[in-house]
């Protein structure tokens, strides 16, 4: 042992104090090895894995190879690719001694060699793979990796690591026969809490000759969870259709504003999105050419350009047809329908028929999982923006001076021009506000949807169904409809299937505008037609 | 002043009359010339343009049925294409089963899409399609429930002007969705194609197309007969009323509503009837028919004619379509631009259309007996 002491003394002026206490158990666990006999290399093993160190899993695997040698000397080093390595300090050994011999092993030594390396990344350094080792252990059910679970049970300090343990030492015990009724009970109900579709099958596993009690506590669980699943798979049903109501407001809103404040029938608004989801296009490829670092800020880019652009053709749209179909609602529609045409084709024969790439920020990729549902951070962002879209049109209308003057030409336009307001202004600034709006839409339509000339063909009936439901000329009416619809359909769907569930809620709207037809939100008056 | 319904009134004005008449002589003339008259001859006329011309008078019927809703009744449909194609399925579905074994699966009953389906029998929907006359009566009559139920639900309900031209446009976009989706039964996205024959006639042939375009000649002609019918009558006057005036008109005593409802379904049941004479001319049909664009499209044919001109109508499909041949053969890419701009300067220039603005120039020769005009100005005698 002098040799040893003297050699762990040396490795702790090379390692510094604290690194001492662990590296002396690694080294006086392999110094068992050294013993050349069975049972000194099983409990060898066990006491290398229980270490925890990093070089431990190689230490083992060494082993099961047949590369792990003893020298004379009682060191323990390990053949490499490249040559002969210590097998505590990893680091190659220049000459090595002689009359090296591998550590032999018999089958007993193999099974221990399994169970080890299994339990092994169960005491990894790194917290994450503890979890995934965890989780593994979990879905394999390997009875062979119980000590070493209960050995990371006791070791383990992060609560998140530690619960996935404890659900995979569940796992194992409740389908262990040999363990106490009460026991796995207990480990019963440890699974049933994590309460996912894996907890489920492993509950449903169980064989029938199980003790009456345990078999009675898993088909409760099951049914609990069954419930539990039910109900989150509905709560997923309504952010996804939270998620397609904010689209549908999205491309509703600036509607809103053109056909419920207004009365204009647009059915160039789609090519207003359209145009929105272009100027994302043209900006991202611009910022690719010229400055790659500022992908991440595009987005940011295209905003407000897009709401120039998209606002500016709106305005110009109203100074050159509208204005002069004002009180022809009918014919307003048919001219803004062959606007949509001449905008389509436009951009058909500027940028191509085909679907245009338009990149997501790295802000906006990838997604999260909240109890069991994935969220991604691109629907996220668009539910947001959506909302605070919403809420800023909502402060313009209510506490500005150009949102006063629109209420008041809604009102009476008359008399609002009696009191000076330049209607016609306010009118062209109004469809611009509104073509803007269906521009700022576009950007975020971009972001998940095919970027092509037909874009806004797609979102114009939907918009149009929304702003009706909702009830003409009220902005919460807007919101209310395009969320009723978005979450309706996507509930309809599971049973249904997509087209049909669109199909009944187009059905649905026009047996409601029947029986409303004004909407849910009807501004109130005695007029014998609005 | 008592009327008696005779042809003659019917025809009540010159243009109506020349209009028949070239509708019937073309009915002749047009089939002789291209069976009877050799390839040579400089006065041959060949098949395709036949097919092209039969075609734009099944478009043609479509605008006359629209143009009675909207041009006289003020209800602007944006749906009617939708009945335009049910008729179409009706009659495509005859053809379907009049394929019969020589279908690439060689079923004896069952439309090859059903076999490729994996379908044992035929779906109910499809019994008694064999039989032309129930063929017939179906692409009158599915057109016409659809309209009755969605008129009976919205005209009671008042559903007026935009909405009711968007709900129109919900319900063919609902229809198109449906036909798009293979379990619906009737062939999903490719529609029903392949026809052989009709009523035992090769529906390649020359003289079965020749036949066609007759057929849809005196169905035009007669459409635009019945059409007329009705607007010269006293129910046209209410009908007329009601688009001037909704409410006035109710608080007179009349039941809106009803007049509404009969002149949708009929009108639905004379777009049901074109479709029927246009899918054996174009050889197929499916959903993308139901697309709302074709709808709007066939509007545009009444605006650019004249609304509340029935011939104008008529004129205004061929002459759109005409003009879409062109385009699309000669500058395809131009003419989504040409569409465009037709609606947009016609709304804003030509809000008569061609046939109301041309009446507009010789007032006094048409006024005396062109009465349901667009415009309320002109003279309308006391009944």
């Amino acid at each position: 042992m002098d040799r040893l002491t003297r050699l762990i003394a040396a490795l702790a002026l090379f390692l510094g104090f604290a690194g001492l206490a662990r590296a002396a158990g690694l080294e006086e666990a392999l110094a068992r090895f050294a013993v050349d006999s069975y049972g000194e290399t099983e409990a060898a093993i066990a006491e290398v894995a229980a270490t925890g160190e990093p070089r431990a899993a190689e230490i083992i695997k060494a082993l099961a190879e047949g590369r792990l040698l003893a020298a004379p000397d009682r060191r323990v080093l390990i053949r490499d690719t490249h040559g002969i390595i210590d097998a505590v300090s990893g680091r190659a050994v220049s000459a090595p001694p002689d009359g090296l011999k591998p550590v032999r092993v018999n089958n007993r030594v193999r099974r221990a060699i399994d169970s080890a390396l299994g339990g092994l990344t169960l005491l990894s350094q790194d917290p994450a793979k503890r979890l995934e080792a965890a989780q593994a252990t979990f879905k394999s059910r390997n009875a062979a990796a119980l000590p070493a679970l209960e050995t990371a049970l006791r070791r383990e300090t992060e609560a998140r690591v530690k619960r996935a343990l404890a659900e995979a030492r569940a796992a194992i015990v409740f389908l262990a026969e040999d363990q106490p009724e009460a026991d796995r009970l207990a480990a019963a109900a440890v699974i049933a809490e994590r309460g996912d579709a894996e907890a489920q099958a492993l509950l449903r596993s169980l064989p029938p000759q199980a003790p009456q009690r345990l078999r009675e506590a898993a088909e409760r669980s099951i049914a609990a969870i069954e419930n539990r699943l039910a109900l989150l798979a509905q709560v997923q049903n309504v952010f996804y259709g939270v998620s397609l109501g904010s689209v549908l407001l999205l491309a509703a809103i600036g509607l809103a504003i053109t056909f419920g404040v207004m009365g204009i029938i647009n059915m160039a608004h789609g090519e207003m999105v359209m145009l929105g989801a272009y100027t994302t296009f043209v900006v991202q490829e611009i910022i690719r050419a010229r400055a790659p670092g500022l992908f991440d800020a595009s987005l940011v880019v295209a905003l407000p350009l897009a709401f120039l652009v998209a606002g500016a053709v709106g305005v110009l749209i109203e100074r050159s047809v509208i204005r002069f179909l004002y009180g022809r609602p009918l014919e307003t529609l048919l001219a803004t329908w062959g606007v949509s045409l001449i905008l389509q084709q436009a951009v058909r024969s500027i940028f191509g028929a085909n679907n245009r790439e338009v990149g997501n920020p790295s802000f906006m990729s990838g997604s999260f999982e909240l109890f069991g549902i994935a969220l991604t951070w691109n629907r996220l962002w668009i539910v947001a923006f959506s909302l605070s879209v919403f809420v800023v049109l909502l402060v313009v209308m209510k506490f500005t001076a150009f949102g006063l003057r629109m209420r008041a030409v809604v009102q009476n336009r008359r008399m609002a021009a009696s009191m000076g307001i330049r209607t016609p202004w306010i009118d062209a600034l109004t469809f611009g506000l509104g073509s803007g709006i269906a521009g700022i839409a576009g950007v975020a339509l971009s972001q998940i949807d095919n970027v092509s000339p037909n874009l806004g063909q797609s979102y114009i009936i939907d918009s149009f169904l929304v702003v009706v439901f909702g009830g003409v000329g009220n902005l919460w009416g807007t919101l209310v409809g395009a969320m009723t619809l978005g979450i309706a359909n996507k509930i309809l769907e599971p049973f249904a299937g997509a087209v049909l569930g669109k199909i009944l809620l187009l059905v649905f709207i026009i047996l409601f505008i029947q029986k409303r037809p004004r909407g849910l939100f009807a501004l109130k008056g005695r007029a014998v037609e609005a | 002043m008592s009327r008696r319904p005779s042809i003659l009134t019917l025809l009540g004005d010159r243009g109506g009359a020349v209009f028949v008449g070239v509708l019937l002589a073309a009915a002749v003339v047009v089939p002789v010339l291209n069976l009877a008259v050799p390839p040579s001859s400089p006065f041959h006329v060949p098949t395709h343009t036949v097919v092209l011309v039969g075609k734009w008078l099944t478009y043609a019927l479509l605008a006359v049925a629209l143009d009675l809703v909207w041009g006289y009744c003020g209800i602007l449909s944006l749906g009617h294409g939708a009945f335009f194609a049910l008729g179409g399925y009706a009659m495509g579905m005859y053809l379907m089963r009049q394929i019969g074994p020589r279908g690439v699966y060689a079923h004896p009953v069952l439309p090859d899409f059903m076999v490729f389906l994996n379908w044992r029998e035929l779906p109910v929907a499809w019994w008694g399609f064999q039989h032309f006359p129930y063929a017939m009566l179906m692409a009158l009559a599915v057109p016409g429930l659809l309209a009755f139920c969605l008129g009976w639900f919205a005209f009671r309900s008042r559903v007026t002007g935009v909405y009711l031209s968007i709900i129109t446009q919900a319900m063919t976009y609902a229809l198109m969705l449906g036909f798009f989706r293979n379990n619906f039964g009737f062939g999903g996205n490719n529609g029903l194609t392949d026809f052989k024959d009709i009523l035992g006639f090769s529906i390649q042939a020359p003289g079965t197309r020749a036949a066609l375009f007759a057929v849809s000649a005196l169905a035009l002609a007669s459409g635009f007969l019945i059409a007329r019918a009705i607007v010269t009558s006293k129910l046209g006057k209410v009908l007329v009323a009601i688009r001037d005036a909704e409410s006035r008109t109710r608080f007179l005593g009349y039941k809106v509503e009803h007049y509404k409802l009969f002149v949708f379904v009929v009108s639905a049941m004379m777009a049901g009837l074109a479709g029927a004479l246009y899918v054996p001319q174009v050889g197929i049909i499916n959903p993308s028919e139901f697309a709302p664009a074709n709808s709007i499209e066939a509007v545009i044919w009444v605006a650019v004619g004249g609304r509340g001109t029935l011939t104008g109508a008529a004129l205004g499909a061929i002459l759109v379509n005409a003009a879409k041949s062109w385009f699309t053969g000669v500058l395809p890419e131009l003419w989504l631009f040409a569409l465009g701009a037709l609606f947009v300067l016609t709304t804003l220039f030509l809000p008569k259309g061609l046939v109301g603005t041309l009446l507009g120039f010789w007032p006094r020769r048409w006024a005396r007996s062109h009465k349901p005009g667009l415009s309320a100005s002109v003279a309308q005698p006391a009944e």
